[in-house]
């Protein structure tokens, strides 16, 4: 796993991804930041943090655009596949190499934060949780991509299914307001990522909400092995 | 070691790949033969484990490559049809990738130094994979497949794109590497595995159509018993002697090539040899033995005759042929 891990992350920064990923995403939380801590002058960030969400929907398929399907337009998928590693540590060397980027990115929020602490007090305590919240919304939303790039050749194509994918998740709610059917509509609640997240950077912290993301991660990445598998015995 | 028994694929109705079996002995070159689109990456990829197979079995060292796939995978340096090359990559980045990738436990720097400098890469070992010209990439290709020094090494058409002289140079790096790994290579050019290979496997439409040493194969379609002879003298006369030589089965006169010199085709059975007889009767005679050749067919025939059916009128070798199957 190291060596496709290491590989990969390798491959962000020599093709422009890393960049444009890193650039955009900063860009963002920098306006958010201002827009939402120090031209109002408050230490709190929860603000930033709920645009993010959204944010995440837009840049998160850019990064994992890439990571499979130009494996098979390259044909490099085949010296991976017969080499002796499993299909969980290709599937997970990769995704590990998007979420160490997308931690790098959320990086630039944390400087923020500790000059807002020079200025005022912070609330870590809120602030950590936050974080924890975007990083773990970030681990589900990157496995989602990391399938859906396993599906195509095309990284475009990769991208918008992606995106579209992605905003399904975050219009769960939206959809179950128009839902009539009862336990359809209480289903789709469980499903919400926007309800969890934002409660949490309204100060509910919920551990159930942390194991909701890590299992999402999980059972998606679980789906993407699936899914080379399948082609292989197909 | 490699064992396939009775390996199948099919892709829907379609049988890519039906009932083919056979085993590969240590230090032993199995050269894979076929039209474009026979088979033969499909049977590799298949004893890669990049793709499963619809029934039978593949045991490299005997290791099942769908019961135990990582083990079995470790045992082997696979050379694709296309390299699996990542073209933003320098060479020995690439090569230290690769090492990575396959847990290699060789002390690394004398492994890739000594790995780059048996398919002659290391002059280029600092640049772009994606610069380079397509002889270089592909034996980036076989440096990939050699790293970790697997006991099998699996070459999927390794001299395409080539130049001459770098065709040379890589069978003769796979005639040495031969000596002490299992090699299969799949080629659709005689010549090359008629060069490099001990034995032959001709596979068309996904089945076995010959199996054979390349020793074999090429004595099937050879050579002392069919001798066509140039020699000046009286036709009948000429033809009546050689009728009398033992072991013969036919002798016939083909077109008069100069005033009063005809050619002459004889056969006799298989393993007989009649060219001492043939010099012999026409020092007897005093016919001048202008010229004489066996009527050798080359790999290219037998392999046309395989493959396209009865295309081609032959004698015997293909009775031979069919029983060795």
């Amino acid at each position: 796993m190291g060596a496709i891990y290491r590989r990969e992350v390798g491959a962000f920064f020599t093709s422009s991804i890393a960049y444009i990923f890193l650039a955009v995403f900063w860009m963002f939380t920098g306006y958010f930041f201002y827009m939402s801590c120090l031209y109002p002058g408050t230490t709190d960030m929860s603000n930033m943090f709920q645009s993010m969400f959204l944010i995440c929907v837009f840049l998160i398929p850019i990064l994992t655009m890439r990571l499979f399907s130009e494996e098979k337009k390259q044909k490099t998928e085949q010296g991976l596949l017969t080499a002796p590693v499993s299909l969980g540590e290709i599937v997970f060397g990769k995704y590990f190499a998007a979420l160490t980027l997308y931690t790098i990115a959320l990086l630039m929020p944390f400087v923020y934060a500790l000059i807002l602490s020079t200025f005022g007090l912070v609330e870590w305590g809120m602030l950590f949780a936050n974080f924890l919240a975007l990083f773990l919304l970030g681990a589900a939303f990157i496995a989602v991509g990391t399938l859906v790039s396993a599906l195509t050749e095309n990284q475009i194509a990769a991208a918008v299914v992606s995106f579209v994918s992605l905003m399904a998740l975050y219009m769960i709610d939206v959809i179950q307001e128009y839902v009539t059917v009862e336990w359809v509509s209480t289903l789709l609640g469980y499903l919400s990522f926007r309800r969890k997240y934002f409660a949490i950077t309204c100060g509910l912290f919920n551990v159930s909400t942390i194991v909701f993301y890590i299992s999402v991660a999980i059972l998606v990445n679980y789906l993407t092995i699936r899914v080379f598998e399948r082609r292989r015995w197909s | 070691m490699i064992e396939v028994r009775n390996l199948t694929k099919h892709y829907g109705d379609k049988h890519a790949v039906n009932d083919i079996s056979f085993t590969v002995e240590d230090g032993e070159i199995l050269g894979f033969l076929g039209p474009n689109g026979a088979g033969k990456s499909t049977t590799m990829n298949m004893l890669t484990g990049y793709i499963s197979s619809t029934s039978g079995q593949a045991l490299i060292n005997g290791v099942d490559i769908l019961e135990d796939p990582i083990k079995a995978k470790s045992y082997i340096g696979y050379l694709p049809e296309l390299p699996p090359l990542y073209l933003d990559m320098t060479v020995k980045g690439y090569l230290n990738y690769i090492y990575d990738l396959k847990k290699c436990k060789l002390p690394r720097k004398a492994h890739l130094k000594e790995v780059m400098a048996l398919t002659k890469v290391d002059d280029v070992a600092e640049r772009i994979i994606k610069n380079l010209s397509k002889g270089y990439k592909q034996r980036v290709g076989l440096a990939q497949a050699l790293i970790g020094n697997p006991p099998v090494l699996i070459l999927d058409e390794p001299t395409v794109g080539l130049d001459p002289k770098q065709i040379l140079e890589i069978r003769t790096l796979i005639k040495k590497l031969g000596k002490n790994h299992t090699v299969i290579l799949s080629s659709h050019i005689l010549s090359e595995i008629q060069a490099v290979c001990d034995r032959i496997i001709i596979i068309n439409h996904g089945h076995v159509a010959a199996h054979d040493t390349t020793d074999n194969l090429s004595k099937n379609v050879s050579t002392d018993h069919r001798i066509i002879a140039r020699i000046e003298g009286p036709r009948d006369e000429i033809i009546k002697a050689m009728r009398n030589i033992e072991g013969i089965k036919y002798c016939r006169a083909d077109m008069e090539r100069e005033p009063g010199v005809y050619e002459y085709e004889l056969e006799a059975a298989p393993d007989t040899d009649i060219r001492r007889a043939i010099f012999d009767i026409c020092a007897e005679h005093h016919w001048y033995l202008l010229a004489a050749r066996s009527a050798e067919l080359t790999l290219e025939d037998v392999f046309l005759k395989i493959t396209m059916g009865e295309g081609i009128t032959l004698p015997d070798p293909d009775a031979e042929k069919g029983g060795a199957d």
